[in-house]
């Protein structure tokens, strides 16, 4: 069943993935309730609600995380450039190659910074050689503005970086493996507020290249940094548009509630 | 609405008077608390070292052999009288008739033949079997005439240790304790360090018995264990804690492995008679048999501390790794395995040293025969350490007595430095993640 | 919005902005009634108090000022919490100079208690500012009650000051090509008069700010306008037919 959208604006540039009536269910409780949403291509958008609106649900529907849970069942439709990515011959580790994701904890493997960046590469065989295999390595260090940091250090462990070091490490990872869209989870939560505006200012930079996906409870940190802006809300999308228009004019009452910190 | 408690400083001062009184009990509480911890500990400790001091106490004279020297002439008379070296003959020889001569010549005015017998009776039966082996082992020996350390017999050993006279008295004769002196005083007469408790194998004699048959056996035993129940154990771990379904299927299959753990190990004794010995009609005694035994009781502890290692890898680096688009398979083997590996390895050492001394199962797979010879590979028949204890527990000789502490503590020395490995190992691998 | 903030400290200091814009409010519509007041009376104790009384206006719109500052950088406002700061930032200046205006008034009073007296164009005077006060009081009304259909209507009745206006305007002309004698007093009423209208102009456009506060988007059509002043032109000799053909 899907719900009316309040929608402020309609999606102008082709949209990269869509979402038309997704519903999840855990086990009995259901979770998402119609969701339809188109994703921008080479614009962040944000996915904003309160705990437990299942935003973070959605976005680990995108690249198909949540089939890793049990009891999880996801039906509706998602696409990416208009391809489903439920249908049942579909590679889901393919997908997670095209699509990539960033935790909220930032999660190096216990192996060296360079393996680390190297290892989605290496197991879907984007390098030839060694030598290509460096250049890949240092362009995605450098594209997560860790390069200068680390360069001299690629052997040291992983977890041996900062907290804000370890989570551009990750956003190098996944960007190593050349993916189309990258999905971040409250990628910025577990970070000081310096760290947090280098991330930030690495999102910028980064949708030239990429779609981005993010989710975050703070609205602020939302407002700053995404083109679009979703607001979910008890499992439901509540409205959709311009992160301009959803901050000074949203047509929801509970969008406004929320942003004005009346709810949630 | 509530009644308040009643403010004012007089109300304050009494409250604050109980509080007082309370934390003093409290605190004598927690102390007591202390004291009974450490009194327990104590007592276990003080359990501990007596168990050690007293098995210590009787193993340690097992570690000393009194061994006497005697100029043995090597007539070739009596070794090779056709001259032909050949392994055959040598080894026919009647070397015991050496050791006499030698005796003879050291104690001339021993003329009787009762008296003969008792001289005779100083030396160790085995002596002969040592010139034997050295004869073999250097036929240029043969016409020398060279001294040789020998063992001493056990009764002439327990006099010098000190032991109960009068037994020993009896069998040797009144002259022994003379004769005794006088090698003594000659120099003729030392305790030595027991290599044969390490090098020989099992003997009716308690001064040539060791405990390598059994020590080999036992290594031929966990090394089939290990080999089994390792890659199994494993491989059945990564499949129950990443891939199997959850459902009532699995469930049923782990409260089995659990139940598997605490089974009586005797049973598995049991097992291995019917199907291994009587319808897979395998050696009997034999390390392999023994292993295999063991490998079974074994596997529910691996698989269970394997379980328990994988599930204790965060969950995030495999999310981590599926994002990436690596096959479940992948996860597993590139990070989940290598995280886990110290934890699994702890596991099956802990598992490995239980292995070492369980008795009851090898007894009822037969490795409880009187094996003299060192079994050479894992079908040949052995006995097990612990099994060998637990023989010599039972024989009523006195030199067995010492040489059983010696065995228990060289058992207990393995298990030692085993659980000092494992402790190790995980001191080291500790991760951070 | 029926239910308040969850941090119970914002709605106390937006509700603290809402008095501060209605006390300013009050104010300003108190001394453009006294100032209209003085001048008809030719009250010149009147009028020095009223002039005095204007710096409580200019503290009140710095205390808005700096309390607007301080919600911008400390709350982080959006939508219509950002819309209603913004809009109380907007209307205290408009309410400022209302208050600016009032006070020029008042001070001519002090002229024109010394020139002779021109009755017809003081009740007209009086009539505009009756019409404006009107229009101040229902704006600030429209603020609090934050109705934006309120504002619109306040919003168009400023044509009719206009027309007011641009009627005084060709009387005083008339008056001061009869009588030299009256350029005086006229000229001073015709900048009371055009103050009374530039007081009409900012009320209205506080409405537009009320209106953006409410429905989130500055009104669309153009504000309806009368003043036509700037066309005015009255000939000499002519005035008789003016008079006759003279628009209301």
């Amino acid at each position: 069943m899907s719900l009316a959208v309040a929608e402020s604006r309609p999606l102008a540039a082709r949209a990269k993935m869509q979402s038309r009536g997704v519903d999840v269910h855990y086990g009995d409780k259901q979770a998402l309730f119609g969701i339809d949403l188109d994703i921008a291509a080479n614009a962040v958008t944000a996915l904003i609600g309160p705990s437990g609106c299942g935003k973070s649900t959605f976005l680990r529907c995108l690249n198909r995380m949540n089939d890793v849970i049990e009891s999880c069942r996801v039906s509706g439709r998602i696409t990416l450039d208009g391809e489903d990515i439920y249908q049942s011959d579909l590679d889901v580790v393919q997908l997670r190659a095209r699509v990539g994701m960033v935790f909220q904890k930032p999660n190096p493997f216990p192996k060296s910074i360079y393996d680390n960046v190297a290892y989605g590469p290496r197991i879907h065989g984007l390098a030839a050689d060694r030598v290509e295999l460096d250049g890949i390595v240092e362009q995605s260090l450098r594209r997560a503005g860790l390069w200068d940091e680390v360069s001299d250090r690629l052997g040291q462990r992983g977890t041996s970086l900062s907290g804000g070091q370890q989570q551009r490490l990750c956003i190098a990872r996944a960007i190593a493996v050349d993916p189309e869209v990258v999905l971040m989870d409250e990628p910025c939560s577990a970070l000081d507020p310096i760290a947090t505006a280098r991330i930030e200012e690495l999102i910028d930079e980064l949708r030239q290249n990429y779609t981005l996906v993010i989710v975050t409870h703070s609205m602020q940190q939302a407002a700053r940094i995404s083109q679009r802006t979703a607001f979910f809300h008890l499992g439901v999308l509540v409205e959709e548009g311009e992160t301009e228009q959803i901050f000074t004019n949203p047509v929801d009452e509970r969008t406004h509630a929320y942003i004005t910190g009346r709810i949630g | 609405m509530t009644e308040a408690a009643p403010t004012g400083p007089v109300a304050r001062q009494a409250r604050r008077q109980r509080q007082v009184r309370r934390l003093k009990r409290r605190y004598a509480a927690e102390r007591r608390f202390r004291l009974y911890g450490i009194a327990a500990l104590l007592l276990a400790l003080g359990f501990l070292v007596s168990l050690f001091v007293v098995i210590l106490g009787n193993a340690y004279p097992a570690f000393r052999q009194t061994e006497i020297a005697l100029e043995i002439h090597f007539d070739p008379q009596l070794i090779d009288p056709e001259g032909t070296r050949a392994p055959a003959a040598l080894s026919g020889a009647d070397y015991g008739a050496l050791v006499n001569q030698a005796l003879a010549g050291l104690f001339p005015e021993v003329t009787g033949r009762r008296e003969k017998r008792a001289l005779r009776r100083l030396v160790s039966v085995g002596a002969a079997f040592e010139l034997r082996a050295m004869v073999l082992d250097e036929p240029t020996l043969i016409g020398e005439t060279r001294g040789v350390w020998l063992p001493a017999s056990a009764d002439v050993d327990l006099l010098v240790k000190g032991g109960p006279r009068e037994a020993a008295e009896a069998r040797l004769g009144a002259e022994a304790a003379a004769w005794i002196v006088r090698l003594r005083a000659d120099g003729r007469l030392e305790r030595h360090f027991n290599h044969r408790f390490l090098t020989a194998g099992d003997s009716r004699e308690p001064e040539l018995a060791g405990i390598r048959g059994a020590v080999v056996g036992s290594f031929y035993a966990l090394v089939v264990c290990l080999g089994l129940a390792f890659p199994l154990g494993v491989m059945t771990a990564v499949y129950l804690q990443e891939f199997a379904p959850k459902n009532r299927w699995t469930d049923l299959i782990e409260v089995n492995i659990n139940n598997l753990a605490a089974v009586p190990s005797i049973v598995f004794g049991l097992l291995g008679l019917a199907v291994l010995l009587n319808f897979l009609g395998l050696p009997r005694s034999a390390p392999l048999v023994g292993g295999i035994v063991l490998a079974l009781m074994t596997l529910p502890t691996v698989i269970i501390a394997g379980r328990a290692a994988l599930g204790a890898v965060p969950p995030s680096i495999r999310e981590a790794a599926l994002a990436l688009g690596a096959s479940p398979l992948q996860v597993v083997a590139h990070h989940v395995l290598p995280l886990a590996m110290p934890g699994i390895l702890t596991g099956t050492i802990i598992g490995m040293a239980r292995a070492l001394g369980e008795t009851a199962p090898l007894l009822m797979i037969g490795m409880v025969a009187f094996i003299v010879d060192v079994p050479s590979g894992p079908t040949d028949p052995a006995t097990a350490l612990p099994v060998q204890i637990f023989l010599w527990a039972d024989v009523p000789e006195r030199g067995f007595a010492e040489r059983t502490a010696a065995a228990i503590v060289v058992l207990l020395g393995f298990l030692a430095v085993m659980n000092l490995a494992a402790v190790l190992l995980r001191r080291r691998f500790e991760q951070r993640w | 919005m029926e239910t308040g903030h969850i941090v119970k400290s914002f709605d106390e200091e937006l509700a603290r902005l809402d008095n501060m814009v209605a006390e300013m409010g009050g104010l300003a519509e108190a001394q453009l009634v006294d100032a209209v007041a003085a001048l008809i009376r030719r009250d010149v104790a009147a009028a020095e108090r009223i002039v005095a009384r204007d710096r409580r206006l200019d503290a009140i719109e710095n205390d808005l000022h700096s309390l607007t500052l301080r919600l911008l950088a400390l709350r982080q406002p959006v939508a219509a919490d950002l819309r209603i700061i913004v809009a109380a930032l907007k209307i205290s200046s408009s309410l400022e100079r209302i208050g600016d205006y009032a006070k020029n008034i008042a001070k001519r009073t002090f002229a024109l208690a010394k020139a002779p007296a021109l009755g017809g164009a003081a009740h007209s005077i009086a009539r505009m500012a009756a019409l404006v006060q009107a229009m101040i009081k229902n704006v600030l009304d429209a603020y609090i009650q934050r109705d934006a259909a309120k504002a619109d209507d306040v919003r168009l009745r400023d044509q009719e000051v206009d027309q007011v206006y641009t009627s005084l305007f060709r009387e005083l002309l008339t008056y001061m090509m009869e009588d030299p004698r009256s350029i005086t007093a006229a000229t001073h009423l015709l900048f009371v008069a055009k103050n009374v209208e530039r007081i009409g102009d900012h009320a209205t456009g506080i409405a537009e700010q009320v209106h953006f506060m409410v429905a989130g988007e500055l009104p669309g059509e153009l504000r309806p306008k009368g003043d036509n002043t700037s066309f005015t032109v009255v000939e000499l000799g002519a005035s008789e037919q003016e008079d006759e053909a003279g628009s209301e």
